[in-house]
């Protein structure tokens, strides 16, 4: 299976392709990519030299320009995908269904990959993105079970994609609003989730304090793990069903995906390609996770056991977790 | 506070007698630092973007001083002081974390799950710091010896022996920049 890594940088793209990246994928530094961090992704001239870096390597570089055009912008979309042919990538991973249009129609050999922003998530959806623009690979999103990536395998005729480590969202991705009701951007339009201009952290009373767009969405006690700054991740005080005052993480306890215990049902399952998620994080976490991830591949094709790893330190709320793949509330 | 208990601190055996350090020949060894860096490696701080003439105050917490970067000035300088200064951001924790950030061998985002960072004011201006530097891959300990000229071959035999020391990551440890 192939190993496809994140790059946040051009010095995070050259650790993903010495520790081992099969593939790497990264952005522009603009709003076409859902990684619009300050101090983060490539110019021009640096995505055409890790290109160049990669390909002298034997690794592949893909590059996502997986936000959704916005009415009468949509120059910046069609430039990022014409400067990322010109810079020799081997691949656009898209999401916007007239992005796709117009990339198969002016870029017919540009190899098109859906990203996971489309949250395509049956065989018909799958189907159409493949007989309509072309698209030879499918992110899928990370709300399926094993069993139902191995059923939609079954039912498709394209390559597919699995996320396998890092950050979770709490939903089917390119439908989240959350980030949007707080700050006004979203990954889905900007390509940043809570953005760092609008997060403030603080001490109050003894507890440190987080708030996203003037809303506290977290207040924990100093010794407590810090999860990221996001809605989806916040403490709240609710009433429950019964009338009962609860408080915690509503939507979704900080944990982070990590599914590497699975790679043996993932590949019977049928899927092509392991995703780790990160652009955000440091050439240190590109460089631990692509490594061990790459050991886990080499040992499933030859036949050994996945090598326990060693990336809790890495997790977010210092938790992992097998996200969706196994519900076994079900 | 901190959950990890393996990041090494600086003992106060050796913090202690640093308050007594002259600080302004300190600011000026950080400050013709900072332009080395600023002229080896101009990538660094294009990538600050819109956040490049701000004031960024480093705060190792193991050590009895504060370090202001400050950079609304073109010629940016780093100054150290007993008492911070006032600064659009703040990026706090040991000065191993720091260093392991600037050398990559340690991850900002984890450092901060687990409480060793903590940043304060501006995050968009520490988070641009951060990615710039990491972007950077810095050699503190190279550009320290190239710096001190005739000082340099001493003080690059000397750093295995503070490195034992203190345990701290004083260079970068996956070779040369590509």
């Amino acid at each position: 299976m192939e190993l496809v890594c994140p790059a946040g940088t051009p010095a995070s793209l050259r650790a993903a392709v010495k520790a081992g990246a099969h593939a790497v994928y990264c952005g522009f530094a603009d709003e076409t990519n859902a990684r619009n961090f300050p101090g983060l992704n490539f110019s021009r001239e640096e995505l055409t030299e890790a290109i160049a870096f990669a390909h002298a390597r034997g690794a592949k570089v893909l590059v996502a320009i997986n936000t959704f055009p916005k009415a009468g912008g949509q120059d910046l979309w069609h430039r990022a995908v014409a400067d990322a042919e010109r810079a020799g990538a081997d691949a656009v991973i898209l999401a916007d269904i007239g992005l796709l249009a117009h990339a198969a129609r002016h870029h017919p050999t540009l190899r098109l990959h859906l990203s996971v922003q489309a949250a395509a998530a049956n065989p018909d959806a799958i189907g159409l993105y493949v007989r309509e623009f072309g698209v030879k690979r499918v992110v899928l999103p990370r709300v399926l079970t094993v069993a139902e990536i191995a059923a939609l395998n079954r039912a498709v005729d394209v390559e597919t994609e699995v996320f396998v480590f890092g950050g979770l969202c709490v939903m089917a991705e390119g439908r989240c609003s959350l980030s949007s009701y707080a700050t006004g951007r979203s990954p889905n339009t900007t390509g940043v989730c809570s953005p760092a201009e609008d997060v403030v952290y603080g001490t109050e009373g003894g507890q440190q304090t987080a708030r996203l767009g003037g809303f506290l969405i977290q207040r924990s006690t100093p010794d407590a793990p810090a999860p990221y700054p996001t809605l989806c991740k916040g403490c709240f005080s609710v009433t429950d069903e019964n009338g009962e005052d609860k408080r915690g993480h509503v939507f979704e306890d900080p944990a982070s995906l990590d599914a590497a215990a699975l790679l043996p049902d993932l590949a019977a399952a049928g899927v092509t390609a392991l995703k780790i998620e990160g652009r955000q994080r440091s050439r240190s976490y590109v460089e631990a996770v692509v490594r061990s991830f790459r050991a886990a591949v080499d040992a499933l094709e030859a036949g050994r056991p996945i090598p326990e790893g060693t990336l809790a330190r890495f997790a977010e709320g210092g938790e992992r977790t097998t996200g969706a793949y196994a519900k076994p509330w079900r | 506070m901190s959950l990890s208990a393996d990041l090494p601190r600086i003992p106060g055996v050796v913090s202690l007698p640093l308050r007594g350090l002259p600080l302004a020949p300190l600011s000026l060894a950080l400050s013709a630092l900072t332009r080395r860096l600023s002229a080896n490696h101009p990538g660094l701080f294009r990538r600050l973007g819109v956040h490049g003439r701000k004031r960024f105050l480093v705060d190792p917490i193991d050590l009895p001083l504060t370090l202001l970067l400050d950079l609304s000035d073109p010629k940016p300088r780093v100054t150290a002081h007993r008492t911070p200064p006032s600064a659009d951001c703040r990026i706090a924790g040991p000065l191993s974390a720091l260093l392991g950030m600037v050398h990559g061998t340690l991850d900002g985002d984890a450092l901060f799950f687990s409480r060793d960072l903590v940043l304060e004011g501006d995050t968009a201006a520490a988070l641009a710091l951060r990615n710039a530097i990491d972007d950077a891959e810095l050699d503190l300990a190279r550009e320290v010896t190239e710096l001190a000229g005739a000082l340099g071959r001493p003080l690059t035999r000397l750093l295995p022996v503070l490195e034992s020391l203190t345990h701290l990551p004083l260079r970068r440890v996956d070779g040369e920049p590509v």
